[in-house]
């Protein structure tokens, strides 16, 4: 995957600060997401990458600082407002309506009405093209294996729940999709069917910026990988230049790099 | 100080690409299919086939036991008459039930909705369809103060209608002086209330409009919970209140809708209520909120939230009619009925966690 690195990124942030109090979970911190790359962004516990993922995902408003997409100034106050723009996230822990079906879930809070009378005034389902479109997505996304999209999620595997959330992310973002650990929660192979996945998502052409404690899973899956520290970069490494254990040191403030 | 040493670990790093050709299964699990799992499985997913199941068995008990009095056109009518306004309340308890919630306050909110009615149209002389829209206008306000409660101030929905429950009642005390409004002067003044009460002939059944209004009611709540986003917003916001909300759902918008649609029904339950009993009466419907919350749970919804239908409601209430009606006709004492109704609840929630286990 050969990404092109002075093109315009696809979402950038510059001087982001968010303060809680006497806290300060980021500290002037920037981003650079290019297109069709998955960055991973690591950091230990408090680093203030979760906090740093709410601002680009509209969960947190900064208090300083500028968020671009695709070059355009944008500021987000609800999750909403990204999503609109194309910005999807998928969170760790299974953000899927468990005795919903799978259609139901995929389309959850942006359902398809049916047109006309029907749809305008009765404001009827369009459960058949709902259903119809859950199927294609899943089928294009390798998850064949599920076959009755009608089938309640709580009857699914925890890698199948995750796998209905990143085909949701992967239907409706249009710019950036935003996966907060995913593979957290799952057991070995399910993590591996998700991480296929999110190769999948990248290959088809959306950028990801994907969070990960699982230091194996972000160097096999990355193409760069941003470390946080102390509320801000403290620097960019592709798994090509650096060890795991490189990162780990970064990560922890045992080895400095420059600043990439 | 930046030591970048070539790193010569790919192997290591898909080090758990050997998991590719594992079998798939982390535990195994070796269940026959035993004709009781099966039952488990078809119960977990139609829900509301364990009330009808267990209506046809009574209704089919009954007219064994009774014979034709029971099954005649005119007592089934009957049945559905008694159970129309805890039908109708049910409707509004199942709405809140739905989001994991409950409404104590449901009858008292009816009762107060029919004290409203009835003092505006016959002491204060408007017209009955301005006094009906009054009515219902109260019972909206006081679903929204229940629902302001809840997600404003967070205090949990078991607390807040308990509350609630108290204050309407008192309010409803107050408002009538306790006193009854006479059936006569409702027939002479505004008869429009006692439409619901009303009733047609088919075939030697007698219908009331109210129980009419009640099936109407039925399939627009059906309609609304099934075949539109509100309705996938509702269910979704009970099963998972975190997940909905990441969904992009606004759940407290979602609940104050609830709270205030079911505010409505309430009232309109109290123009059913009107039209059963004929007079305006401030004691009368004080078992409604108990009862409602009987007919949701005979008729498998889960008061864990998320799980359930609507119809489940109506098939509940006529649950519990068929047993109160089948054992007065059979001559039995109203305590044992009172046994009965208690023996199904229990019975319900316990086939109810039953499914629960081990289906999941």
């Amino acid at each position: 995957m050969s990404v092109d690195y002075k093109q315009t990124p696809v979402l950038k942030a510059s001087g982001l600060v968010k303060r809680y109090g006497s806290v300060t979970a980021i500290d002037h911190a920037d981003f650079e997401l290019f297109p069709g790359e998955i960055l991973a962004v690591i950091g230990d516990n408090g680093a203030g990458k979760s906090s740093l993922i709410k601002a680009l995902s509209g969960a947190l408003v900064p208090d300083e600082g500028e968020i671009w997409l695709e070059g355009n100034k944008v500021a987000f106050n609800t999750p909403m407002e990204a999503r609109e723009l194309g910005i999807e996230t998928v969170y760790q822990n299974l953000a899927v309506s468990p005795a919903l079906n799978i259609a139901d879930n995929l389309y959850l809070g942006r359902e398809i009405r049916k047109p006309g009378f029907l749809g305008q005034y009765l404001r009827m389902l369009d459960k058949k093209a709902m259903e119809h479109n859950a199927k294609a997505k899943m089928t294009e996304l390798g998850l064949l294996t599920i076959q009755n999209m009608s089938q309640a999620v709580e009857s699914l595997s925890g890698g199948q729940r995750q796998g209905v959330a990143v085909a949701r992310s992967a239907l409706f973002g249009s710019k950036v999709v935003i996966m907060d650990e995913p593979t957290a929660a799952l057991g070995v192979k399910e993590s591996r069917r998700v991480l296929n996945l999110i190769k999948e998502v990248r290959d088809r052409g959306l950028p990801i910026v994907l969070i990960s404690h699982n230091m194996p899973h972000v160097f096999e899956v990355a193409d760069r990988i941003h470390i946080h520290r102390l509320g801000k970069c403290a620097g960019i490494v592709t798994p090509q230049s650096h060890s795991m254990s490189d990162a780990v040191a970064i990560m922890t403030g045992a080895m400095e790099i420059e600043a990439a | 100080m930046s030591s970048v040493k070539p790193n010569a670990s790919t192997a290591v790093l898909e080090h758990d690409q050997v998991a590719d050709n594992a079998t798939g299964y982390v535990a195994k699990f070796s269940i026959k299919e035993s004709p009781m799992l099966r039952i488990k499985k078809f119960l977990h997913t139609y829900p509301v086939a364990a009330p009808s199941i267990v209506l046809l068995l009574a209704i089919f008990g009954f007219s064994l036991l009774i014979g034709g009095r029971f099954l005649h056109p005119f007592n089934l009518s009957l049945i559905l008459q008694q159970v129309t306004i805890i039908g109708v309340i049910g409707v509004a308890q199942t709405l809140i039930i739905l989001t994991a919630g409950i409404d104590l306050s449901v009858g008292a909110i009816m009762v107060l909705c029919s004290v409203v009615m009835g003092r505006m149209a016959v002491d204060l002389g408007l017209d009955a369809w301005i006094a009906l829209a009054l009515g219902i206008s109260v019972g909206a306000l006081a679903g929204f103060i229940n629902g302001l409660l809840i997600t404003r101030l967070k205090i949990p929905p078991f607390i807040a209608t308990l509350g609630s429950w108290n204050v309407f009642f008192a309010l409803n005390l107050w408002y009538s002086k306790s006193e009854t409004i006479r059936s006569q002067d409702i027939s002479s003044i505004a008869p429009l209330l006692h439409w619901t009460g009303e009733t047609i002939n088919f075939f030697g059944a007698r219908l009331t409009y109210g129980s009419l209004l009640m099936l109407g009611l039925f399939f627009l709540i059906w309609y609304a919970l099934n075949w539109t986003a509100w309705g996938r917003h509702v269910y979704a916001t009970g099963d998972d209140p975190d997940a909905a909300r990441l969904a992009g759902i606004q759940t407290n918008r979602i609940l104050m809708s609830v709270y205030v649609l079911a505010g409505v029904v309430c009232a309109i339950g109290a123009w059913v209520l009107i039209g059963r009993i004929g007079s305006v009466s401030p004691q009368a419907g004080y078992t409604a909120n108990l009862d409602s919350i009987t007919a949701v749970v005979i008729g498998g919804c889960s008061l864990f939230g998320g799980r359930g239908s609507i119809y489940g409601t109506l098939i509940g209430a006529l649950v519990v009619g068929v047993f109160r009606n089948g054992l007065a006709l059979a001559g039995v004492d109203v305590l044992w009925q009172e046994f009965t109704v208690g023996i199904l609840i229990i019975s319900a929630v316990g086939v109810d966690q039953w499914i629960r286990r081990g289906t999941v």
